[in-house]
């Protein structure tokens, strides 16, 4: 599975995709993997705000129970309304239809401490 | 870590494998959901040579079972499988087993991958205790087993054996195929009708080619399709099964779990040979009224699943805890098992779990969640 180059990954496994203030966030194919399939999504509503590194909602799979964290603050725009009738589509496109949540960035010097898709990849790899 | 001798047919067909109890196994291949659901509706092949299974020979062969599991063995016939559990001197599960018996004094005993090394222990100690006369034969590693589960099993089957589709729930017999000899089971871990299979493990790859040689897994409407232990759990917990180390442990007492059948608290050494070890202190709780706690199904509200650990609540008051939990592919909704206190609930009484996040409204019902239609 190919990482997409055009966003920043935490350690945590989430992908961060910035473009001007909107933040999108989601997670990586090796979390979904891990997860397995995932029956449920919820995020925090819309107009919560956090800190870097805070908890922005769950994701349920057969397995577990996982939270989902932002490396930088903001606050939460909306989430994806296609899971909640599919949350399936998390595992089927994890880096496309099935992002998780939309933000709008209050600082986002908390996304300085992620890695590009190459040291993402080579954590992975390690 | 140990390998399946199926181990090259999971990477071939595209498994997800994880470590379980020591062993690579598949988890998943096309999803979990969907291998549930191919199960419930055609049929899929699961790789179980995690189980282990002990080959026990001789003299004192069904002297050892007598002592060891909770259930009578003597009344066995021979081609007759038996569920048991064996339990440690204060009446708490050690496993639960299905017993094979292959002649008067052959058996073969299937354990949980777990509990191999503890089961094996523990008979040996039995053997030397009562210094028996047998052979106690670990023949995990050289075989495979197989299972084969779901409502159209049966039928595909009839194409290559008349006698298999015949035998009774819980019958086994030996066939030989080519040069290979099968030990075929009607037994399960899915709640579906089908088989399983122990096959020395050199012969697995022709095996496999031979079960699925008119079955393509890619083709949406194949009637058998590999599937992994993700759906083999959700598959055993709507049909009401028990697991180790959900609801069966060495701290939870075997009158807790609603197996009574698989308990004969009246063996005598007198006419069995042996009382079972463990059977005087289940004596004493049923004696003294039954079990602190008795396990339960319950069916719930929302899209939150039910953890194991979770307490089970009614209003203010925790009454017990989960065991296991899961969305439930075939009921479209949350279903956990869990042991809450004996008496507080019947079919029907509202409970809540605690979810942490949430408090997930729910209700007791009878178990199983699922039986298969006839």
């Amino acid at each position: 599975m190919e990482t997409p180059t055009d966003r920043v990954y935490s350690e945590s496994h989430e992908w961060h995709k910035l473009e001007g203030d909107t933040l999108t966030l989601g997670l990586t194919q090796f979390a979904v993997d891990q997860l397995t399939d995932v029956t449920y999504v919820e995020m925090q509503p819309s107009g919560t705000g956090f800190d870097a590194g805070e908890s922005v909602g769950e994701v349920e799979s057969v397995k577990t129970t996982s939270d989902v964290y932002c490396a930088c603050a903001g606050e939460i725009i909306g989430s994806n309304p296609a899971l909640e009738d599919n949350p399936g589509l998390l595992n089927e496109d994890p880096f496309g239809q099935g992002w998780l949540v939309k933000i709008r960035v209050t600082d986002k010097s908390g996304l300085d401490s992620c890695m590009d898709a190459d040291a993402y990849s080579a954590q992975l790899a390690g | 870590m140990l390998k399946s001798p199926l181990h090259q047919f999971h990477l071939d067909h595209g498994a997800q494998m994880v470590e379980y109890a020591g062993w690579e196994m598949p988890i998943r291949y096309a999803g979990i959901r969907e291998e549930h659901e191919q199960t419930r509706r055609s049929g899929s092949v699961f790789d179980v040579s995690h189980m282990g299974r002990l080959s026990v020979q001789g003299l004192h062969a069904k002297r050892l079972l007598e002592r060891a599991c909770s259930r009578r063995i003597g009344t066995m016939d021979k081609g007759q499988c038996r569920y048991s559990l064996m339990c440690n001197e204060g009446g708490g599960v050690l496993d639960d087993v299905i017993v094979m018996r292959q002649d008067d004094d052959e058996f073969l005993v299937v354990v949980n991958a777990a509990n191999r090394e503890k089961i094996v222990g523990r008979l040996n100690a039995i053997v030397s205790e009562r210094s028996l006369k047998l052979k106690l034969e670990d023949r995990t590693e050289k075989t495979a087993m197989i299972a084969v589960q779901g409502p159209k099993v049966m039928d595909l089957i009839a194409g290559v054996s008349s006698e298999i589709p015949t035998l009774k729930r819980y019958r086994f017999t030996v066939k030989n195929l080519m040069i290979m000899k099968l030990i075929v089971s009607r037994t399960g871990y899915t709640g579906e009708n089908g088989v399983e299979v122990i096959l020395p493990a050199n012969m697995v790859p022709m095996a496999m080619k031979l079960l699925m040689k008119d079955v393509d897994p890619k083709d949406p409407n194949a009637v058998l399709k590999p599937a992994g232990l993700g759906s083999r759990d959700t598959l055993r917990l709507e049909a009401g099964m028990p697991l180790y180390g959900h609801e069966l442990g060495e701290d939870i007492n075997a009158l807790e779990v609603g197996l009574d059948f698989a308990i004969h608290l009246d063996k005598t050494a007198e006419e069995d040979g042996e009382m079972f070890i463990g059977q005087e202190a289940l004596i004493a709780t049923r004696d003294s009224g039954g079990p602190k706690r008795t396990l339960v199904g319950i069916e719930l509200e929302g899209k939150r699943t039910p953890r194991q650990g979770m307490a089970i609540r009614s209003g203010d008051e925790t009454i017990g805890v989960v065991s296991s939990g899961c969305a439930s592919p075939t009921l479209g909704k949350p279903i956990a098992m869990g042991f809450v206190q004996a008496g507080r609930v019947e079919p029907g009484s509202g409970v809540q779990v605690d979810a942490e996040r949430a408090v997930l409204e729910g209700k007791v019902v009878p178990l199983p969640f699922y039986k298969a239609p006839k």
